[in-house]
């Protein structure tokens, strides 16, 4: 295995974090989430280790934590005494080194955190503990009042208290679709089930432009155990799966640190907190498979086998891994339970609008200044999102387009930029929520060609089990390549359209079902674009290579 | 019929000090069949590819039979049956990525290298491969070279930081 940036052979002593006996005056927090870290975050660290040793600065605290949000400004250190970023911190630039050293010794200096649009939109339940506490040590997770809401669980409440409390939330699955957690919960918790139960949470977050579970688990590991403790008290189990991609390595290392750390600590495993209840989590680590997000899919892949999906019912609350009833949740979901414990179901159940209640994460990213990690009540509009949250567009740019769901999801133009942003909302304008990704399109973007690209994800993607979905994506893709390369005609459209329909009637599981959404979406909202490009052989945004004229008539001749 | 008493595990292919590794995989996980996808990360991890005799030894080793070893080997994009190169290139394919000109890194690198997705160099030098998407969209368009993300990678960036390794 390769040492990440190891120019030395013997592995150095990883520099401790600087914390103080007594009183703590101010603190440096530095991201060491993974987009911070591939920009040396690591050794902006060490670096100011050594200036606050050097300055004597005996009172001062400097300490990895994890994701600070504001991805596009990394590397990022926060000194939360004093309510301020610094940006672009950088090892080897002492100006940058100083400023913050200057903060920490009272002077000014960085971006005032509460002023900044940026962060005084986000409401913060799932994010509360990223980029505050230090993910590699479950004494920070416990000091910030992590684990109360499971041992207040265990202690003092029943089972069905807790299930009332989660459906009084309003939770619901934040992985996309959005089924109602306490439903969830109920269901499994009434199947009978003599030898077990199982808890597992999906980490396979496999949508292209989606970060919000990887910067979590990256950040704040313990909250995602501690959600699942907790369900696996409410619904009667003992044993609980992690499934995590194979492309997260930084969310895998961590969350084997936290199982080991609450383990020792004593608050999963035997007798959590001292009570009845145990709870044992064991981690799998994915291989490559976007379908494995689909839950019977997620439970092959656990059980050990190839990752396809299965036609449902039986829903996995009635028999899934092994044949056992099965809880399945997501990250960001299992990360909002003990907040909800805590402040209570109404306290949640305040947020939001409608019936999608409470907040949700979201990974900007795109052509917007500000991209990275956001949370935000349900029911903001998409241009506060964009523009006041993101910053809008970068350069001067024009948005064109907002994209949300991945590949099962759709682009929201200009004139949906005033939506409130919830499930029922996004579903009648074509798209879905999803897991989070949110990707910002600007005029140089063509639109024919995102359908395109995503298509070409699903085909790939496909795990082939069901015609529809293996064949129908790559006809769809085969048709979707002609128009951008101005040989198609108005019946390759024509059949285009009616080939999305049968395909999302009539796979056998969500990627299959949601693969037509980007066709549908674009030529809902930017059929002109297609037009364009087999009326007029033109792609309107410079993008798409149109093939010559005289190569026109032979193709469409030998397509016949 | 008579089943023959189960035997001392199997011995690996070959004198190898590095099955070892693979071994204590498999005993933690108790050499249950549900270990498959697992064990064969550790393989892969320990040797860089999954060769058909690796996965004769772990259908042994786990009880699972060699057809259901194999078709997990192939399902799953993460797991290469070929040796790789010495320096392993993967091009973010991501919607982020892809929008903000992932392709005309990958091109580039098709170019220069002239290697398609999954190919390595005839000298053994660079192995080139895509990505789905590796979260690193805030920093779009995204290269990993050796295991380390760099963000807003650039056609000549690119090339100039295989020139140097």
């Amino acid at each position: 295995m390769t040492e990440m940036g190891g120019a030395t052979p013997a592995r150095r002593r990883r520099q401790e974090p600087l914390i103080p006996d007594g009183p703590v005056r101010a603190s440096a927090d530095v991201c060491q989430a993974a987009g911070c870290l591939s920009m040396q975050s690591d050794a902006v660290f060490e670096s100011l280790c050594e200036r606050v040793t050097a300055c004597g600065l005996t009172d001062v605290a400097v300490r990895r934590v994890g994701c600070l949000g504001l991805c596009a400004a990394g590397p990022l250190v926060a000194v939360p005494e004093r309510e301020r970023l610094f940006d672009h911190v950088t090892a080897g630039d002492d100006a940058s080194l100083d400023a913050v050293v200057t903060a920490l010794s009272g002077g000014e200096g960085g971006r005032p955190i509460a002023s900044d649009p940026f962060f005084s939109h986000q409401v913060k339940v799932v994010l509360e503990h990223c980029g505050r506490i230090d993910p590699e040590r479950v004494e920070d997770y416990v000091a910030a009042g992590g684990y109360e809401a499971l041992t207040k669980v265990v202690t003092t409440m029943t089972p069905a208290e807790v299930l009332a409390e989660v459906t009084h939330s309003g939770l619901r699955g934040r992985g996309g679709a959005g089924y109602p957690t306490g439903l969830k919960w109920t269901t499994v918790a009434k199947a009978d089930s003599a030898d077990g139960k199982y808890v597992v949470c999906n980490g396979d977050e496999g949508d292209p432009g989606a970060f919000m579970d990887r910067s979590v688990l990256e950040s704040s590991p313990q909250q995602v155990l501690e959600g699942m403790a907790i369900a696996g008290y409410a619904v009667g189990a003992s044993h609980g799966y992690v499934y995590v991609r194979a492309e997260y390595p930084l969310a895998v290392k961590r969350l084997t640190t936290a199982i080991r750390q609450a383990e020792r600590a004593g608050l999963l495993g035997q007798r959590v907190a001292d009570s009845s209840f145990s709870f044992e989590v064991q981690l799998r680590i994915g291989a490559g498979a976007f379908v494995c997000g689909e839950e019977t899919a997620l439970i092959a892949s656990i059980e050990g086998g190839r990752g396809t999906p299965r036609p449902r019912p039986p829903y996995p609350a009635a028999s899934g891994l092994w044949g056992k009833p099965t809880l399945i949740n997501n990250v960001e979901t299992f990360s909002s339970v003990a907040a909800i414990i805590n402040r209570g179901a109404a306290w949640y159940q305040a947020i939001g609008t409608g019936r999608s209640r409470g907040t949700k994460v979201f990974a900007l990213a795109g052509s917007v200044v500000n991209t990275g990690l956001i949370e935000v009540p349900l029911g903001l509009s998409l241009r506060e999102i964009v523009f006041d949250i993101g910053g809008g567009l970068p350069g001067g740019g024009r948005f064109k387009a907002v994209q949300t769901g991945g590949p099962s999801g759709g682009c929201m133009p200009e004139e949906l930029l005033d939506m409130p942003v919830s499930y029922e909302s996004l579903a009648e304008a074509g798209s879905i929520m999803g897991s989070g990704g949110m990707i910002v399109m600007d005029q140089g973007t063509c639109m024919v060609d995102v359908a395109k690209f995503f298509m070409d994800f699903c085909r790939e993607e496909s795990c082939g089990k069901c015609v529809p979905c293996r064949v129908g994506t790559t006809q769809m893709h085969g048709l979707l390549d002609r128009i951008t390369r101005g040989l198609a005609s108005r019946e390759d459209l024509a059949e285009l359209e009616d080939l999305a329909g049968m395909v999302r009637e009539t796979s056998l599981c969500g990627l299959g079902q949601g693969a037509p959404n980007p066709v549908f979406s674009t030529l809902r909202y930017f059929r002109d674009e297609y037009l364009a490009h087999i009326d007029d052989r033109v792609c309107p945004a410079g993008v798409c290579k149109i093939e010559p004229a005289e190569a026109v008539a032979p193709v469409a001749e030998a397509s016949r | 019929m008579t089943v023959a008493p189960v035997e001392a595990p199997p011995s690996p292919p070959r004198e190898d000090k590095r099955w070892r590794q693979v071994d204590v995989k498999i005993r933690r996980l108790g050499a249950r069949p549900d270990g498959l996808i697992e064990v064969l990360h550790t393989v892969q991890e320990v040797f860089g590819f999954l060769d058909d005799d690796a996965l004769g030894y772990v259908s042994e080793a786990l009880g699972v039979p060699p057809s259901r070893v194999l078709g997990v080997a192939t399902f799953y994009s993460h797991f290469v049956r070929k040796p790789q190169g010495l320096h392993t290139c993967v091009v973010c394919m991501g919607t982020a990525c892809y929008i903000n000109g992932a392709s005309a890194i990958f091109e580039r690198l098709h170019g220069t290298l002239g290697i398609d997705a999954g190919g390595t160099t005839p000298d053994g030098r660079v192995s080139l491969l895509r990505a789905r998407c590796l979260g690193a969209c805030s920093m779009a368009p995204a290269v990993v070279v050796d295991d380390e993300v760099h963000g807003r990678m650039s056609p000549d960036g690119i090339e100039q930081m295989l020139e140097a390794l």
